[in-house]
């Protein structure tokens, strides 16, 4: 196929680690060497699209991007805190709060 | 009563035939004898189904009037909320985690009477083509257990292939209902973007994410598509576009209907033996009155770069709610927020998500955004305007829903390009809006092979209406697997 003709896709080590820091993702030595392979590859692939000639053509990120969606702003009901906070790993139900590490100092 | 579809099913119930009850044990039977075998289901919800049988059975008893739906079982995806119902989306980073609230489809459901019997297995958070990426392990084909059922909504197709329930709901962001679909011999139906809310699904790439229904029948899904379609003021991307009621398109009659073929995009790659299937089933349709005429798509080609862009694009923004803060696993002893929501996230996802994280953070980040992110939407206007050439022409686009028929477990595990290929043809409707729709359309060495039908915006009717009149005269969505 004509796309395994052209260049490579340049992927390093160090790009998917910082790809991986900016996704947080805290990736294993061997994961960062399937992924630098894995996503060259893909991307590899993907790079036929940048032959389309799309001069003048508008992005379409949304199918009904035009639709209107506003509604009166007025308070509905929502979920009570108690329910809200059920899933969390770690929270205080009656303070309606979740608890995390130490994000100042420390 | 298993082999029942759901319309008789609720007839049956609603003229006193049979109690929700019966109903409701009978299948519950079906599947906890074969989800051993099939894995198809990650949780049977056996208590809460029969209290909501026996409450059916209390209003028929009391004159009261039932639902469209009334007693008959469902099985949904695990990727839909259902408030109090273990919701993991097929991933351990969600492994404990229940809704606080129901989607709306599971409102609407039950609001006709449906029974929930549980939530099936699928690729982890509905990533995948294989259903291979669970992280409770693959469901298995009902018709050759050493292959896959598809992907990614793989447990709902094999629930219904099996028996295991008359109808399920599915979703479909790259074709993870049809190509299950048509993995596992039954229809599935992907509809219209918004025709059906995804309030309480849970999110994979918002643009195209779409919920539809699998049957044996093309008159179950209109009629749990009738059910579940509609605008929502939870979701401000459903259309208010009128619903109309799917079961009156189903005439049997599809005279005067415009087939069109891409020829041209269907001449590589395709399983010689599927491609006589669906052109055995254009002549079927071509004698029963339709037109069959070819029809050009031009970017089509490009659809799977243009969507893998697309969709890990937004995958990679919806999944960094999964932080170990408000649900979820939390990794243990971090030190910082930050090193809390690295290992949190390592640990939790497995690695197909891992991968469309980092490629869809790669194509949205300073330097790439441009050559493939806007480009692959720019690319994906020129596939619409493809499709909307062909409709000048033609009422449906007809190709297969996949190029094979199901691949053996563990055939494309370790190549993800090989994986993503297999979905040259499921991925452009949805790209495009469009509804799409797979229907049985025969076997390869008893394998389930699929045609494909894209409609017009909102046109669901014509789609169930020529698979509606293709069953009746053909009998491929009567077999039924030996398990």
């Amino acid at each position: 196929m004509e796309w395994y003709h052209r260049r490579m896709a340049v992927l390093t080590v160090a790009d998917v680690e910082r790809i991986a820091a900016l996704a947080l993702l805290e990736l294993t030595d061997d994961e960062k060497q399937l992924f630098t392979r894995q996503l060259a590859d893909i991307l590899d692939y993907a790079q036929q699209v940048q032959a389309i000639d799309t001069s003048g053509v508008p992005a379409t990120a949304h199918v009904h991007a035009g639709q209107r969606t506003e509604r009166d702003d007025e308070p509905r009901a929502s979920l009570p805190v108690e329910e809200a906070v059920a899933n969390a790993p770690d929270a205080n139900a009656d303070a309606g709060l979740f608890r995390v590490p130490r994000v100042i100092g420390g | 009563m298993v082999q029942q579809t759901a319309r008789a099913i609720r007839d049956d119930i609603a003229q006193g035939r049979a109690s929700a009850s019966d109903v409701c044990r009978a299948f519950l039977e079906r599947t906890q004898a074969l989800n051993p075998t099939l894995n198809a289901f990650n949780h049977v919800a056996a208590d809460r189904a029969l209290a909501r049988a026996k409450a059916i059975d209390a209003q028929r008893a009391a004159g009261a009037s039932l639902g469209p739906l009334a007693g008959v079982p469902i099985a949904l995806k695990d990727n839909m909320s259902v408030r109090g119902m273990r919701t993991t989306a097929s991933s351990k980073i969600l492994d404990t985690y229940v809704p606080v609230y129901d989607a709306t489809v599971v409102q609407r459901l039950e609001a006709a009477g449906a029974v929930i019997l549980g939530k099936t297995n699928c690729d982890e958070f509905a990533m995948g083509s294989s259903n291979e990426n669970s992280a409770y392990g693959p469901v298995r084909n009902p018709w050759a257990t050493d292959r896959t059922p598809g992907g990614s909504s793989g447990g709902s197709a094999a629930a219904v292939a099996a028996r295991c329930v008359p109808v399920a709901l599915g979703s479909d962001t790259g074709g993870s209902v049809r190509q299950p679909g048509s993995f596992c011999g039954v229809i599935g139906l992907k509809p219209t973007y918004g025709r059906v809310s995804r309030y309480g699904l849970l999110a994979f790439a918002s643009s195209l994410d779409q919920i539809g229904p699998l049957g044996r029948t093309a008159a179950d899904a209109a009629l749990v598509l009738s059910v579940i379609a509609g605008a929502d003021p939870c979701d401000a991307t459903t259309a208010r576009e009128p619903v109309p009621d799917f079961s009156a398109a189903l005439t049997g009659d599809v005279k005067g209907v415009r087939i069109g073929v891409p020829r041209t995009f269907m001449a590589d790659g395709v399983d010689p033996a599927v491609l006589r299937a669906v052109d055995d089933a254009l002549a079927t349709l071509n004698s029963a009155g339709a037109t069959v005429v070819d029809v050009e798509l031009p970017h089509a080609k490009y659809a799977i770069p243009v969507y893998y862009l697309v969709a890990t694009a937004e995958a990679s923004s919806n999944l960094a709610r999964y932080d170990g803060v408000k649900y979820g696993h939390r990794a243990d002893d971090a030190k910082t927020l930050r090193e809390m929501y690295s290992r949190s996230r390592d640990e939790g996802f497995g690695p197909e998500v891992k991968r469309r994280i980092m490629l869809g953070t790669y194509v949205l980040s300073a330097g790439y955004y441009d050559a493939f992110y806007l480009k692959a939407l720019q690319v994906r206007t020129l596939l619409r305007r493809d499709y909307e050439q062909a409709f000048e022409k033609v009422d449906v686009v007809a190709m297969p829903t996949a190029p094979t028929p199901a691949f053996r477990l563990g055939d494309k595990t370790d190549d993800p390009l090989q994986m993503y290929l297999a979905d040259i043809f499921t991925v452009s409707a949805p790209l495009a809006g469009l509804p799409a729709i797979s229907v049985p359309c025969g076997f390869a060495d008893g394998l389930p092979i699929g045609l494909q039908l894209t409609g017009r915006f909102f046109d669901e009717s014509m789609l169930l209406r020529i698979a509606d009149a293709y069953e009746r005269v053909t009998d491929w969505s009567r077999q039924s697997p030996a398990i």
